[in-house]
């Protein structure tokens, strides 16, 4: 079931209102795509493609200047109609300070003005997968960079809407924290039946945790591929050795005509 | 560890003061031109109930012109920071308003207000608004974009994102203002008072310098230094009470 749509959409940002700047900066140009309930959709590009730009599009923080989104076959046009929609994770990690991690998790369910409690129960019950077992009451300051990653996936799941939108959520850890939590998240993904749009910059990434990657050009962001990603075998850490791994891989290189 | 970092500048301190009772006794100073600091000890002591009805009353103008300074500065910093427009008008004569000197205004104060509480109130108000009110809108302004995205994303009121982010976001502004006020204030009390009082250690100090009692009047200065440093200390304790976060395990 077509669980989201997106119809030729479309932005470009004005250079603003300072003498000097430059002119007018097309975003991204007549985006159509569909995603299925419960995909993971992961999305590729190079830096400055737009990318970033169609997650805010989709929640509610940029209003397009065409085209449509349509979640569960009802349009959203205003901006105002998809805040709130969707599970959006900005790029650079957005923990509150002052909140300790089992109050930062149940952010979501507060601002919605859902039962604390609950949320507080069910976040408990979580902590351990998301490896923060024993850490609820601590200061995000005192967090690794993983473990902060993983807490801010944790607020977005448990904010409780059916899709998610993540921005980068691994790009500015170390590579052996990233190969680490994408391990995880391969683990753990498959026990929840969220749908997902994934950004990221990683091929290797993209292929290991996608079920379909969409390819962006350089600016302005255009679709130039959309490619299901069929790997026989249940995906571990050693996928990204076997040859029809490469062979994907060596297909979208080719895409991104790298 | 941190107490003993204390124990150098306390060293320091108690050097010169034995060495300045040295001096002036070796030098046999009158006592009404530098008076030894044994003299300002027996001074205070002498005195000691008479400076506690001083203390008290200045006391009392600082609270209540930092309360008034903290409510006024908030409210204004947080007024500039919701509209653009009050942005432009303001800040500026934020700005301006500081430059006006508040000796030369004390007395008008007199004036206008009479002999009572009010015109010290207001003196301690203009010394702690300024610091208070730019720090907070610094404070107000920070605020990580990506937070409130991520806020607005979750459907937000500006409400909720003013309670929730904006103001625990600018606390630390806010209290680096407050440490900069409490530290004046005490200061601001004196000078409302020695333009016109009938108590308060500003008082205390012109009768003393006019009787030619210097004691007196080094005994007062210690104490408003005292109380300043206390008032600094209450701050710093309000602070970390209230932004664990900002002092756990950085």
């Amino acid at each position: 079931m077509t669980l989201l749509a997106v119809d030729s959409l479309s932005k470009t940002f004005s250079g603003g209102s300072r003498r000097g700047a430059r002119g007018e900066v097309e975003a991204v140009v007549d985006l159509t795509f569909k995603v299925e309930e419960g995909e993971f959709l992961t999305i590729i590009g190079p830096s400055g493609c737009g990318k970033s730009t169609l997650l805010r599009l989709l929640a509610g923080l940029v209003q397009p200047d065409s085209g449509q989104v349509i979640l569960q076959g009802q349009p959203l046009p205003n901006a105002s109609d998809r805040q709130g929609r969707f599970g959006y994770m900005p790029q650079r990690d957005t923990l509150l300070p002052w909140r300790t991690v089992l109050e930062n998790v149940i952010l979501g369910v507060e601002l919605a003005g859902g039962s604390l409690d609950t949320a507080r129960e069910e976040a408990r019950r979580l902590l351990p997968l998301f490896g923060l077992d024993g850490f609820e009451s601590n200061w995000p300051s005192t967090l690794s960079g993983g473990m902060r990653q993983r807490a801010a996936l944790l607020r977005t799941f448990l904010a409780g809407y059916d899709i998610l939108l993540l921005d980068e959520p691994f790009g500015a850890l170390d590579a052996l924290t990233r190969r680490m939590l994408q391990q995880w998240l391969l683990g753990v993904r498959t026990r929840f039946s969220k749908t997902v749009l994934f950004i990221t910059h990683d091929i290797d990434e993209a292929l290991l945790l996608g079920d379909r990657i969409l390819v962006f050009s350089p600016r302005p962001g255009r679709i130039t591929a959309d490619l299901s990603i069929n790997l026989p075998h249940a995906r571990n850490e050693n996928t990204i050795l076997e040859e029809s791994f490469l062979a994907l891989k060596r297909n979208v290189l080719a895409q991104l005509r790298l | 560890m941190r107490l003993a970092r204390l124990f150098l500048p306390a060293g320091v301190l108690l050097t010169l003061a034995v060495l300045w009772e040295v001096v002036v006794w070796g030098l046999e100073v009158p006592k009404w031109i530098v008076p030894s600091p044994s003299a300002i000890w027996q001074a205070f002591w002498e005195m000691r109930a008479l400076l506690g009805v001083h203390v008290a009353q200045t006391m009392l103008e600082v609270a209540v012109g930092i309360g008034i300074a903290v409510a006024s500065g908030v409210s204004v910093a947080a007024a500039i920071n919701f509209s653009p427009l009050l942005q432009r008008a303001i800040y500026p004569l934020l700005v301006i308003s500081q430059t006006v000197p508040i000796l030369a205004l004390a007395p008008l104060l007199i004036i206008w207000f009479g002999f009572g509480i009010a015109p010290k109130v207001i003196v301690v108000t203009l010394f702690c608004f300024f610091p208070i009110a730019v720090n907070t809108s610094d404070g107000l302004t920070s605020t990580e974009p990506e937070l409130i995205d991520l806020f607005r994303s979750m459907g937000a009121t500006w409400l909720q994102i003013w309670r929730k982010v904006r103001l625990p976001a600018a606390l630390p502004y806010f209290f680096s203002g407050l440490k900069i006020a409490a530290t004046y204030s005490v200061t601001g009390a004196i000078v409302g008072e020695w333009v016109g009082a009938k108590q308060g250690l500003g008082i205390y100090m012109l009768r003393s310098s006019a009787a030619f009692k210097t004691a007196q009047v080094f005994s007062a200065i210690v104490i408003t230094s005292l109380l300043s440093i206390l008032l600094f200390l209450a701050v710093f304790a309000l602070e970390r009470g209230t932004m664990p976060w900002h002092f756990d395990e950085r």
